[in-house]
């Protein structure tokens, strides 16, 4: 009898470890950083940049720093006439602690305060339940947040009336106006946008061109100069003796402006949509208003959400501009703060900079983030 | 009642109101909205005119001719404070133009280098790329332009620590302070004209030969040597002409005046700050315009390339570049079309561009009309032609479809 040579498997050989020369991190190292002799001198430069940088950077903004002071002795050298060592430079945080208050509200009368308060209060439990998909009542939300808050908010803080002081907008100032600004922009740009939008693309010659003639004007000018406009035109084009209050020429120079960039935002959504849905709502004897309120407008402002919160980004950033019309905002009240005796010093424009474009970055980051976020939820609809 | 109609054969549409009729509906709409914006005009044209009269101003644009009494600091054409507001207008859109021209070719740049970057295999490169772009993106462009002005350029030393540098380096030629950079300026002496004229006729033939050249390889394969000949014919024959002429171009220092520094070429910090500010602002855009671009290109082409043989250099000049750049012409109009907008920030800082100078003389002369009317003519214009030029620019580009 021969021996039977057969070999019969009976199980999986384990996968093999991959070889260490593609796992480890030296591997991981020699593939992302050292791939090429171009990419290794690359990264060697790069590191050098980033070890002779770095550490100064945060030594300035951090380490040095001064964090506690009344004035701005505390943030000077004994050669300028404070007790800091000769040489010395860093973040003078001691000036954003004190100035703070001032930063947020402008001159807002302290004993007042509450009144802004409650008001970012009920934006803040208004907003995030808007933002978070998965909360119901979406209708009721947008009506409290877009039309409510406003009216609420214009009493509160404003005053005059149900036993409220009256606080003149011209004490009105800091992140405060940045944001009023950039709420009331949001608001009003939405629905002129999307008439606009419609007028644009409607079959009436001089709606049509009126509508154009708008968009592209205000597109094709600065916003400074669309400013200027609400700033210096517009009493002169109201009745004679008219007192126009400045923030409200601002906040109508910044609505212009947005809505005309909202409305080629939502063109570009009406013109995704497919013709057939047109046709569709005219062959179910839809009227005009119907049609776009219930088959044109919802598909094509979803479509768009990401561009619309990047407009919102653009109109939050160019609040800073009212500054140039000299009114308070963020921007404007750090700016002015610069000039106040009682905190020169050669780091505080550095420093208040830095601070205030931390908070423009933190808001502006925050939205993108959350347009990312929208932009992945609502393409997971239209994956085949 | 229809019914009936029908059966009884009349081809008669069923009566209904003439306010159904869509085509009366629109004309209607038309007349409506036409009136109500002729009566708007017609209101703010009369409270304008009622306004002027209360102020004992008068409307037109005749006060362009008059002296503008101001100084201005950088000016390219002859200006002094004894010319017209016409002129100082001149001066500050020239200004506004050369701000945007040297930001838009900067930012071109850094954005081009940022946006490759961030696609760059070397991970640290890519995260580097990546923190810049969220850094610039999300900062109020004003914000940087403050930055540079009163954070970074006005902590330069000051002009009078630069007369001392210069007591102890007489030689030095190139000096950087809180008042601006100061370098020397080229004076172009006789015989430099010639030297011009052989740059401009080596660009010709350059341009000669390379046609020549592509038709040659294109006829026999082989390919002349384009590069370098080209390089002698646009920097060595120039230099040649230069050397012969006798280097006619010689160098006028900047010295120290009696407060400030006297001759030679300044860059002020206001325009350094607009400057640098536009520029890294808008390269972050682009930088991710870029980005998209060449991602919007499918692996398959580069893939395909490379099956065909073309080297990488030739992969990414010959296949991808031109598809990606029909993806990036569309969005890099707008951001350079921003950035000539953003150049209006200069008011901010004082740097005399068209904006600024209108409005110091919105502020002697009170014409608010015509300088803001002035100013959107101006942008307009300056938005129309540059649209106009990228889009000859991108249907030159677009790939031809069939």
């Amino acid at each position: 009898m021969s021996q039977s040579i057969t070999y019969v498997r009976e199980g999986f050989i384990e996968a093999e470890k991959p070889p260490s020369s593609d796992s480890s991190v030296l591997a991981w190292i020699r593939h992302n950083l050292f791939a090429s002799w171009k990419d290794s001198l690359l990264t060697v430069i790069a590191l050098a940049v980033l070890v002779y940088y770095l550490p100064k950077a945060i030594d300035w903004l951090f380490v040095s720093a001064v964090w506690t002071g009344a004035d701005r002795t505390a943030c000077l050298t004994t050669d300028q006439g404070g007790q800091l060592p000769a040489g010395w430079s860093g973040a003078c945080w001691a000036y954003v602690n004190d100035r703070f208050v001032q930063f947020m509200f402008g001159s807002y009368p302290r004993d007042q305060l509450w009144r802004p308060l409650l008001v970012a209060g009920m934006f803040v439990a208004l907003l995030v339940p808007f933002l978070i998909p998965k909360v119901p009542r979406k209708g009721l939300n947008a009506l409290l947040l877009l039309v409510a808050l406003p009216i609420v908010a214009y009493f509160l803080l404003l005053g005059g009336s149900f036993g409220l002081r009256y606080v003149e907008t011209s004490l009105w100032g800091g992140l405060m106006v940045t944001l009023i600004i950039s709420f009331v922009g949001i608001v009003m740009s939405l629905p002129i946008g999307i008439l606009l939008a419609l007028g644009r693309r409607s079959s009436m010659p001089i709606l049509k061109m009126v509508c154009i003639g708008f968009i592209e004007l205000i597109r094709g000018v600065p916003l400074i100069t669309v400013l200027f406009m609400a700033s210096v035109l517009l009493p002169l084009f109201l009745e004679p003796g008219n007192n126009i209050d400045k923030f409200l020429r601002a906040l109508i120079g910044v609505s212009i402006f947005a809505s005309a960039y909202m409305a080629e935002v939502i063109r570009g959504g009406l013109q995704a949509i497919p013709k057939g849905q047109y046709e569709a709502a005219d062959a179910l004897g839809l009227n005009y208003f119907h049609k776009m309120t219930f088959i044109v407008l919802p598909q094509a402002i979803k479509l768009v959400i990401p561009g619309i919160v990047n407009t919102f980004i653009g109109m939050f950033k160019d609040t800073s501009l009212v500054t140039i019309i000299s009114m308070y905002d963020l921007l404007g009240i750090v700016k002015a703060s610069f000039g106040d005796s009682g905190w020169i010093t050669p780091v505080t424009p550095l420093t208040g900079l830095i601070f205030a474009g931390f908070v423009f970055w933190i808001f502006c980051f925050g939205m993108s983030r959350y347009s990312a976020f929208v932009e992945r939820r609502l393409d997971k609809g239209h994956k085949r | 009642m229809a019914l009936a109609d029908a059966r009884n054969g009349s081809s008669e549409p069923p009566k209904v109101s003439l306010l159904y009729n869509p085509a009366l509906r629109s004309v209607l709409y038309q007349v409506v909205t036409l009136v109500v914006i002729v009566a708007a005009v017609w209101y703010a044209w009369n409270n304008v005119v009622q306004n002027l009269a209360r102020a004992n101003m008068s409307a037109g644009f005749g006060f362009l001719n008059s002296r503008a009494g101001f100084d201005i600091a950088q000016t390219l054409i002859a200006y002094t404070s004894d010319s017209t507001y016409f002129r100082a207008l001149q001066v500050g859109l020239l200004n506004t133009l050369v701000v945007a021209a040297a930001g838009i070719v900067t930012a071109t740049i850094v954005g081009l280098l940022i946006g490759v970057g961030r696609l760059s295999n070397n991970w640290l490169i890519a995260r580097l790329c990546t923190v810049y772009v969220e850094i610039f993106r999300n900062i109020p462009p004003l914000l940087v332009i403050f930055f540079w002005y009163l954070g970074v350029l006005a902590l330069l030393p000051s002009i009078r620590s630069i007369f001392q540098h210069l007591e102890e380096n007489p030689d030095a030629i190139f000096f950087i302070s809180n008042r601006g950079i100061y370098m020397p300026a080229p004076v172009f002496g006789e015989g430099f004209g010639m030297v011009v004229g052989a740059f401009i006729l080596g660009i010709i033939a350059a341009i000669a030969f390379t046609i020549w050249a592509n038709a040659r390889q294109r006829a026999t394969g082989k390919r002349p040597p384009v590069l370098w000949v080209n390089l002698g014919l646009i920097v060595l024959f120039p230099i040649v002409v230069f050397l012969v002429m006798g280097s006619p171009l010689s160098l006028d220092y900047a010295v120290p005046g009696s407060f400030n520094m006297r001759g030679g070429m300044s860059i002020g910090p206001e325009f350094l700050a607009l400057y640098l500010a536009l520029s890294l602002y808008t390269a972050s855009f682009i930088a991710e315009i870029v980005r998209a671009g060449i991602r919007g290109v499918s692996k398959g082409q580069s893939e395909a390339a490379f099956a065909l043989g073309l080297r990488a250099g030739h992969t990414t000049r010959l296949v991808v570049l031109p598809q990606a750049l029909r993806i990036i012409i569309p969005p890099l109009t707008s951001q350079y079309l921003n950035l000539i907008k953003n150049s209006s920030l200069a008011v901010a800082v004082g740097y005399a561009d068209l904006v600024a100078v209108g409005g110091t003389i919105l502020n002697q002369s009170g014409k608010s009309i015509e300088i803001i009317a002035i100013w959107m003519l101006v942008y307009v214009s300056i938005s129309l032609i540059t649209s106009l030029f990228m889009n000859w620019f991108n249907a030159k580009m677009a790939l031809v479809e069939r």
